[in-house]
């Protein structure tokens, strides 16, 4: 087993368990914490197909912005494991239906895949910034622009909700 | 003499590389091996350093404030620093009864692993860097980022209200002002067309970026070292340890090593903040050039390019311990006020500029 594979073992095994740490754990703030450390794991597969830029986007993005933000409101709410409601008896049922039901399709889904061994796919360059920038504002311009646009009237669109609450309390 | 002359961190590192490679025949463990080097280097690096900051910080604000600084331990007192270690290190490490032992054990360390991972990129000497990626600066800011994670972590596991208010204060505070050091950085990496360290430093070889960009580029500068000091939380931006009214912010509940890992995170920050502003737009280990003047081009390249780039962070970090003992602290809304209604727009229209002039060629 070389570098490359002890790696690429380390970095699923991590994302695998602290991914199942983000459903299982009761506190939410741990619950957050998990999925940061997923995001980083994910970060490291990046890293490890030669994609970085990929992977620094995928850490500022989730684990530095909306990650923080998260902790924000868990924090601010004061969310603790005492105050998480309990979901009734029939709930609880129909989540375990449903989720069997989800779990019984992928495994249908992943019935013929063979395990294949690790591919070691350093010598692509597709997910380096030059590349990847080029295939964005040649091939794709217009999804791409279109998705900016989207973006640009979210934020207006938050900015135009939080102005209007502050309105109603000066008329108070 | 001229082979005395050629000795180099770059040269060294490569004979080390090569003895290794002859002595090691497995890769794998070659690779392990240089990996662990490199970290006990800068560790050697790191600890001196953080004496060295925290002497020059005692000794800065005296300079301010027309005092002595410490001069009873060793020789100038510069042994205090030594002296502050130890008593910290015998001191008891309190954990809260009610506090979330696990995170508040983890708090300290993710905050100086965070600081210590973003000096991978910085290219110390001429051809002496631990990792020149292709996204070098974007490592830097989106690494830095995660710091704030350590902190919100600290603040809300010590089950303290000013621990948590410090927390919130300084992760709305470091969640802006990114914003800013982004836009400034960028706006370099606009001018050089590339986000590779050792691309951003050689560029500047006719001429740091301060010089031949003009105001714009300037003004980045000035929006740089403002914003980054913000962002690692020193005065007059220490909203989240103000210790008039939180009692020590997110580090109150914090005593013994676990404190000074704090405070040794924070000197790293600032190192790594003044060399980032060195290599941007001072050239980082590139030396002092005037256009066609050999003669004095010369004796400037004979100054080792690590004396270069350690006397350029230096020196940044000379002004921002200036601005501690100069400016008195912002209030909050003060705070964002000057980020979201002054820094912000102005690195936004710079942005444009600085296109403007990329395009045109309208440097050198």
């Amino acid at each position: 087993m070389d570098l490359f594979e002890a790696i690429f073992w380390f970095l699923t095994a991590m994302a695998i368990g602290s991914a199942l740490g983000v459903i299982l754990s009761r506190n939410p703030i741990n619950s957050v914490l998990f999925l940061i450390a997923t995001f980083f794991a994910i970060s490291g597969h990046y890293i490890l197909m030669n994609a970085q830029f990929l992977a620094i986007v995928n850490i500022i993005v989730y684990a530095g912005a909306i990650m923080v933000l998260f902790l924000f409101v868990i924090m601010l709410m004061n969310l603790n494991a005492d105050v998480e409601p309990q979901k009734s008896r029939l709930v609880q049922f129909a989540g375990i239906i449903s989720g069997g039901i989800l779990f019984l399709l992928i495994l249908a889904a992943l019935r013929d895949m063979k395990a294949a061994g690790v591919i070691e796919k350093t010598a692509t360059d597709i997910g380096l910034m030059k590349n990847l920038g080029k295939t964005l504002f040649q091939n794709y311009v217009f999804p791409f622009e279109i998705s900016s646009v989207l973006f640009l009237s979210a934020m207006i669109g938050a900015m135009v909700i939080g102005k209007k609450e502050t309105l109603v309390i000066d008329k108070n | 003499m001229n082979q005395l002359l050629e000795i180099s961190f770059s040269s060294l590192a490569s004979s080390i590389h090569s003895w290794l490679s002859s002595a090691i025949a497995n890769a794998t463990i070659l690779n392990v091996v240089e990996m662990a080097i490199a970290g006990v280097c800068l560790l050697v690096f790191l600890v001196p350093l953080c004496f060295v900051l925290g002497y020059m910080e005692r000794k800065v604000a005296a300079f301010m404030q027309l005092r002595l600084g410490p001069n009873r331990v060793g020789p100038k007192g510069t042994l205090q620093i030594v002296a502050d270690t130890v008593k910290l290190i015998f001191k008891e490490g309190l954990t809260p009864n009610a506090s979330d032992k696990f995170l508040f054990n983890l708090a300290p360390i993710i905050v100086v692993v965070v600081s210590m991972l973003v000096m991978a990129p910085i290219a110390f000497a001429k051809n002496f860097q631990l990792w020149d990626l292709n996204i070098g600066v974007l490592y830097v800011t989106s690494i830095s980022s995660i710091a704030v994670i350590g902190i919100l972590m600290a603040g809300w596991s010590s089950y303290n209200k000013y621990s948590l208010l410090g927390a919130m204060r300084s992760g709305a505070q470091i969640v802006s002002y990114e914003l800013s050091v982004g836009l400034s950085i960028i706006s370099i990496v606009i001018m050089t067309g590339s986000l590779k360290i050792s691309d951003i430093v050689m560029s500047q070889a006719d001429g740091w970026w301060i010089f031949k960009g003009h105001l714009p580029i300037f003004i980045s500068f000035v929006i740089f070292v403002i914003a980054s000091t913000a962002e690692i939380n020193r005065a007059p931006f220490d909203l989240s340890e103000a210790e008039q009214e939180l009692t020590g912010g997110f580090h109150t509940e914090y005593s013994g090593m676990k404190f000074a890992m704090f405070l040794l995170a924070e000197y790293i920050n600032l190192f790594v903040v003044s060399a980032m502003a060195a290599t941007l737009f001072l050239g980082g280990w590139m030396p002092f050039h005037i256009g066609h003047w050999e003669a004095f081009n010369h004796i400037m390249d004979f100054i080792p390019s690590s004396l270069w780039f350690l006397g350029k962070t230096f020196a940044i970090i000379f002004i921002i311990m200036q601005f501690r003992w100069t400016f008195p602290r912002l209030r909050v809304d003060q705070l964002l006020n000057l980020e979201w209604k002054y820094l912000l727009p102005i690195s936004m229209v710079n942005i444009i500029l600085v296109t403007i002039m990329a395009i045109m060629g309208w440097y050198l």
